[in-house]
């Protein structure tokens, strides 16, 4: 009974801290719990008027028929392959940015290039895609150009599923380069000088110092940034996907979250759709958690 | 104290290179923006020929377009519902996250390391798309305002940081608030919050400019157009292709306009965000750093 009691006498002391858990643990409870234990609707023939009490259980069906059906393997393979790209060609941009603009030593010219280079960050996903559009239409500025390069005609890239992922990551990289690149440059301001200063007396070239002194020194910012992307490494973007996509081009780009919004929110296949949604949650954590794991293990910088 | 370094050929040629290569990238990332602003400023009729980069206005520069969209409702009405979904968002988010960091900061509050337990957890694993419309859906909120705000009141990354920020605060101000007779929410709104309050600045900026861009909870959760914020008109113009239907007198020249007012419609979404840019830019860099820094 006294730990009834403890609890009693700390409430009377701490009531507000007890109100004001309320709001938020209501909230968890309902936006981000309830939505995990509905995740049962996998195993069902949701309907949602009958509700999960209601609904018919089917066991594994819905995961057979993704696994057995048409587009397991065309979303599954996009999904990593633009993952695959994203992470070969958008990881390392804003790290390469961020390192030869620390070279820059004008101190003027290096802040308007970042302030610059941040922009595109902030203009609206609806946007950027409508701009992509116009850019890719036969005649638009891009392809123009791109039909100005080839000696061909110029046509509707955004159409063309082999450019797809082209314009996908090369867009990603535009975006997101700049704003990427602060948190490079914030770790490589706190290299020590001294550093630098104790290697060129030891003759080491510029290359040798970058290679042994200012990769090092930002090794544990780039392993935590790494890990963080590895966990939404299958999260293509849903949104830029459906902004951009078109049935001509489902071969290439048609991913795992795009196939979910289409069956949930088009044929209303509840359960299927749930079904292909909690795979790829599943797979993100696990990428994430053994991200996690080897780097604990080899580098000693980890998340949690 | 500045080092003497000898600077070798190879050394300046790559100096050279490396200003120009970063002028080229800044220009890379500015000119799709410029080519846009100044195409809607342009001559109506020869904006769909040309398919060059627009880096100056072709023909007489006008404001025709801007003068045609006006005439367009829905943007109109999209500009209204932003606006009012940015403020009451910040409301939401910016009251429930403070008294979050708050909580989770105090050290007599007992139960902290299982709420942060449980706020964190779902960083790693949430229930998906469907589970959560179908909550949406069961507690009536669908086609309200409501779906458009409440999903998304609270962040676990902004808890953190406004956590972080808080617990640097000393103890002994709280207490000597207290012996003065101040209760709870005084403490929290009147002595915590102005400390905290480059902190707060940092979430509220990043939450408004994030809901001035947000589109696809509106796809998901409204039906009704009279609700949609200005984005997802935005997609039904650029990306769905439909006409912009103007009622102003230049409704005979739409075949004229039709591009046009597209530019002008992204420079009309956009604008807001690019002219508070030059502003908001560093604490979004301080954002970054707060973020940065392990909680």
């Amino acid at each position: 009974m006294s730990f009834f009691r403890n609890v009693a006498t700390d409430f009377r002391r701490n009531k507000v801290l007890y109100i004001l858990c309320i709001p938020i643990l209501a909230w968890y409870a309902i936006f981000c719990y309830a939505p995990m234990v509905g995740v049962v609707m996998a195993f069902q023939n949701f309907n949602p008027v009958k509700g999960i009490s209601g609904s018919p259980w089917v066991g594994f069906k819905h995961f057979v028929d993704f696994f057995t059906g048409n587009y397991a393997w065309r979303v599954i393979r996009n999904t990593f392959v633009i993952s695959f790209y994203d992470l070969i060609f958008n990881f390392p941009a804003p790290i390469i940015f961020a390192l030869l603009l620390n070279e820059v030593k004008n101190k003027y010219y290096k802040k308007v290039v970042q302030t610059i280079s941040y922009m595109p960050y902030f203009i609206s996903m609806v946007v950027m895609c409508g701009i992509i559009v116009d850019f890719t239409k036969s005649g638009g500025l891009i392809s123009s150009i791109v039909a100005m390069l080839t000696g061909t005609e110029a046509r509707n890239l955004l159409g063309d599923a082999s450019c797809y992922r082209a314009i996908y990551i090369g867009t990603n990289i535009w975006q997101g380069v700049g704003y990427g690149s602060i948190i490079y440059l914030a770790a490589l301001s706190s290299v020590d000088q001294e550093l630098y200063e104790a290697a060129t007396i030891d003759g080491a070239g510029r290359w040798k110092q970058t290679l042994h002194i200012t990769l090092p020194g930002i090794s544990s910012t780039i392993i935590i940034m790494l890990i963080m992307k590895m966990g939404m490494m299958l999260a293509v973007g849903s949104e830029k996907t459906l902004l951009l996509y078109s049935p001509a081009t489902y071969e290439t780009a048609d991913v795992i979250s795009t196939l979910v919004y289409r069956k949930g929110f088009e044929d209303y296949n509840y359960g299927f759709s749930t079904a292909v949604g909690l795979f790829n949650s599943v797979v993100n954590t696990t990428f994430l958690l053994i991200t996690n794991w080897l780097s604990r293990k080899y580098s000693e910088t980890s998340l949690f | 104290m500045a080092m003497v370094e000898k600077k070798g050929p190879a050394r300046i040629a790559f100096l050279i290179f490396n200003y120009i290569l970063m002028g080229v990238i800044a220009l890379i990332c500015f000119m799709p923006i410029w080519h846009v602003i100044m195409a809607s400023v342009s001559d109506p009729g020869l904006v769909d020929a040309y398919s060059g980069l627009i880096v100056w206005p072709l023909g007489e520069p006008s404001l025709y377009g801007y003068g045609y969209i006006t005439g367009y409702k829905n943007i109109w009405v999209g500009y209204g519902n932003t606006i009012f979904y940015v403020i009451a968002q910040c409301l939401i988010t910016g009251t429930l996250t403070v008294l979050a960091g708050y909580l989770l900061s105090r050290k007599r509050f007992r139960y902290r390391n299982i709420l942060t337990g449980i706020i964190t957890f779902t960083m790693l694993f949430h229930g998906g798309t469907i589970p959560t419309y179908m909550v949406i859906r069961k507690l009536g909120l669908l086609n309200t305002r409501w779906a458009m705000l409440l999903p998304m009141a609270l962040m676990v990354f902004y808890i953190i940081i406004m956590r972080t920020s808080i617990a640097s605060i000393p103890d002994s101000l709280e207490e000597s608030a207290r012996i003065d007779g101040a209760g709870e929410f005084t403490i929290v709104f009147k002595i915590i919050l102005p400390l905290c309050k480059a902190t707060f600045a940092v979430i509220i900026l990043f939450v408004a400019v994030a809901k001035w861009n947000e589109w696809f909870p509106a796809l998901l959760y409204l039906d009704d157009e009279k609700l949609y914020p200005l984005q997802m008109f935005m997609r039904e113009i650029l990306i769905q292709q439909t006409d912009i239907q103007s009622s102003s007198d230049a409704m005979e020249n739409l075949a004229i306009y039709k591009l046009l007012a597209k530019y002008c419609a992204i420079v009309a979404a956009t604008l807001p965000i690019l002219c508070v840019y030059p502003f908001v830019q560093k604490y979004f860099v301080s954002g970054v750093m707060i973020g940065s820094v392990k909680g």
